[in-house]
């Protein structure tokens, strides 16, 4: 198979919102910046698909203060107030760029532009061609596999494989910003089966930790049999048994685990948008028409008919948790390797929350320019000497196996993710007595797929993807046991109190044996009483 | 899923083929995209939003629908004003507005707990 050898000075692996907003920043800085997507560039993603609304506040101290404020308690008071207010700022400022310089048609009311969302293939298209004119290089269908380092272990590249050539590829590079999204482990959530992890099984491999994976218990509402997660209008709805009775304490927010208690009990919940009025359904049509696909389609009324939903996972995609952030430029603890968006924690300014809604979006935008802006001043303090170095590849499972056993690929490792990641009594509604065997089970697939399970071209993404999977949850479960008390997302049937003296975040790293640490919180001490 | 691509609308420009995030199509031998991979679709719309000539119809179900399903026939979808609604909807095309013009749900408010007897 032929080998296509590329250079540049950044690489971004990714082309959702952080990646294409690293990329631009980059190529802004003066860096020359390859943009590799394993999807396509403009609608991978579950930005692209699905739209997201933004964390768009004008800086005004008390509106700042209040949006700072909102969701301190539910987070578990682990953001940091200094992250916080820097990505205010850089959210406000790439919202306004996105209007005056990719033209995006914000809603105008009253006279007054209205920038807090954005639909999803619209602002991804501009994204793309934003960063062509800009001048980045976009490979599409191009899975990264692993990552490239040189003799002192910084990261100097990436290698990977053009599935619409049958190719593979390798791109030197003087530093890599992985902006891959988080993980929803193939559940089918809207655009989220790209998601899969695989930064986060890249970076652990170059020696780069973990934060914040107790909280990815994310599950979204959906109706049953379909892939349309959007939460938010659930909010005007009542949900019932199968028999049409109302299921007391059922909700949106605040009752989704009795929704996924009914659901393991018996199967069906069922649910009617009744609580909207006329005026509200129809601004509900124009604010996510893609929220009607499904209903449309099947011919149901959601506002006069009942019908069953579902919980899809969403992971380290509305959960918190991703690669360890080190510095303000989003650099991880690996020289020359940078974490943005949902690869990396979220911690930073969500606590122990999701940021579903707006905080996640903006912390995409904001973090991807920070990441951007701090790989190319990396690559251009290298120099000359970016070029010369000798790469390694320093991908693991499914390249180089530690053994010559074999038996095992990704159809069984997907099969071991099924049953003991998506089960609400496993991830969702979480005891000890559930995760430990749990993480076991996971533990003794990650043994064989480290041990003999090898792929190489077009085959190798999958297996790739299935390890990064597996890593994910083994992080997580591995951090869910560690916090023995219930904070944010991360609860414990067995301990539901707030533990004053866990009042800490979790690192989690390894691959095939892993640990934890708690790391003390930061910025705290700019939080107002 | 997709489930459907109309050969008497497709004008085989391979745009499908290019932003399918998980790679479902071919290109098939006459130009008209094939099917190749449907267990591979996350049913994401994508290829329909971007499709210029509303020839593409995704099923909102995570699974196949049945061969003789109204779902997979083009007549039904035509006439229903399915093919193409979401691009329709999102106002792309020529001669449309912008659907994010538009784009203002409702104020969100605290969302409700379903209280046990409701009348
Ligand atoms: C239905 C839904 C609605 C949402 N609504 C909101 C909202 O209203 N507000 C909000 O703030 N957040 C929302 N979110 C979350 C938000 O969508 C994500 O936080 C955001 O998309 C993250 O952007 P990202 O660029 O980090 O990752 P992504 O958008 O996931 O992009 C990652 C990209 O990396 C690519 N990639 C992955 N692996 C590889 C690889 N190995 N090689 C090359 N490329 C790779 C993928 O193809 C993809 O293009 C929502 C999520 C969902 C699912
Ligand atoms: S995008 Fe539409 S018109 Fe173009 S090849 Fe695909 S189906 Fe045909
Ligand atoms: S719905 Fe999405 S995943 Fe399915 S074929 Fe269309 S673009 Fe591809």
């Amino acid at each position: 198979m032929i080998t296509l050898d590329l250079t540049a000075d950044v690489v971004v692996v990714g082309g959702g919102p952080a990646g294409t907003w690293a990329a631009l920043t980059a190529a802004e800085a003066g860096a020359d910046v390859i943009l590799l997507d394993k999807g396509y560039c403009g609608t991978s993603g579950p930005t692209a698909s699905g739209g997201t609304g933004v964390w768009y506040v004008q800086p005004d101290p008390a509106q700042r203060e209040k949006a700072m404020a909102s969701r301190e308690a539910l987070g578990g008071f682990l953001q940091d107030r200094r992250w916080m207010s820097r990505v205010l700022d850089q959210t406000y400022e790439n919202m306004n760029r996105l209007e005056a310089e990719a033209r995006y048609p914000f809603p105008v009311i009253d006279g007054v532009p209205h920038k807090r969302g954005v639909q999803g293939p619209e602002y991804m298209r501009r994204m793309r061609s934003w960063i062509k004119r800009a001048g980045v290089t976009v490979l599409d269908h191009s899975p990264v596999n692993e990552l490239l380092v040189d003799g002192t272990g910084t990261v100097a590249g990436v290698r990977g494989h053009r599935r619409q050539h049958n190719s593979d590829y390798r791109v030197r590079a003087g530093a890599v910003v992985l902006a891959t999204g988080g993980c929803a482990f193939l559940s089918k959530a809207l655009g989220c089966d790209v998601a899969t992890g695989d930064g986060a099984l890249f970076a652990a491999e170059a020696g780069a930790e973990m934060s914040g994976m107790e909280f990815s218990t994310a599950y979204a509402i959906a109706p049953a049999f379909t892939s349309v997660t959007k939460t938010a209008y659930y909010g005007f709805a009542t949900f019932f048994r199968g028999d049409g009775t109302p299921l007391e304490g059922a909700g949106s927010q605040g009752g989704r685990s009795v929704i996924a208690k009914e659901l393991l009990r018996a199967g069906t919940v069922l649910c009617q948008i009744d609580q909207a009025t006329a005026a509200q359904q129809q601004q509900m049509r124009l604010g996510q028409p893609n929220f009607f696909l499904p209903f449309d389609r099947l011919g149901i009324d959601p506002f006069a008919e009942k019908f069953p939903i579902t919980l899809l996972l969403e992971g380290t995609v509305r959960g918190t948790g991703g690669i360890r952030i080190v510095a303000d430029d989003c650099a991880t603890t690996v020289p020359g390797l940078y974490a943005a968006g949902d690869a990396a924690t979220r911690e930073l300014v969500c606590g122990g929350f999701t940021g579903g809604g707006s905080h996640n979006s903006a912390w995409a935008m904001s973090s991807g320019t920070f990441a951007g802006r701090g790989a190319a001043a990396f690559a251009a303090g290298l120099g000359a000497a970016a070029t010369r170095r000798k790469l390694t590849g320093v991908g693991a499972t499914g390249i180089r196996p530690a053994s010559s056993a074999t038996g095992v690929g990704r159809a069984e490792a997907i099969d071991v993710i099924r049953r003991e990641v998506h089960p609400y009594d496993k991830n969702y509604l979480r005891n000890g007595s559930r995760l430990r065997p749990a993480l076991a089970e996971l533990d003794a697939i990650w043994e064989s797929l480290r041990g003999g399970a090898v792929a190489d071209g077009g085959n190798l993404a999958g297996l790739r993807q299935a390890a990064a999977m597996v890593a994910h949850a083994r992080w997580m479960y591995t951090s869910a046991l560690a916090r023995t008390e219930s904070r944010g997302m991360a609860r414990r049937e067995e301990f539901p109190e707030l533990d004053p003296n866990q009042y800490h975040r979790l690192a989690v790293g390894g691959l095939d044996s892993l640990w934890t640490r708690a790391e003390p919180v930061t910025g705290r001490e700019l939080a107002i009483a | 899923m997709i489930e459907l691509v109309s050969e008497s609308r497709c004008v085989t420009c391979d745009v499908c083929v290019a932003v399918c995030p998980t790679n479902v199509f071919d290109r098939g031998p006459d130009g008209i995209p094939v099917i190749a991979r449907q267990g591979d679709c996350q049913t994401c719309f994508m290829c329909e939003a971007h499709c210029p000539a509303d020839a593409l119809f995704v099923a909102p179900l995570t699974h196949p629908v049945p061969e003789d399903s109204p779902l997979r026939d083009e007549a039904h979808l035509a006439e229903a004003g399915l093919l193409g609604s979401y691009r329709r909807e999102i106002g792309w095309g020529r001669g449309r507005k912008p659907g994010a013009r538009l784009a203002v749900g409702p104020e969100l408010g605290r969302a409700r707990i379903t209280p046990a007897a409701l009348s």
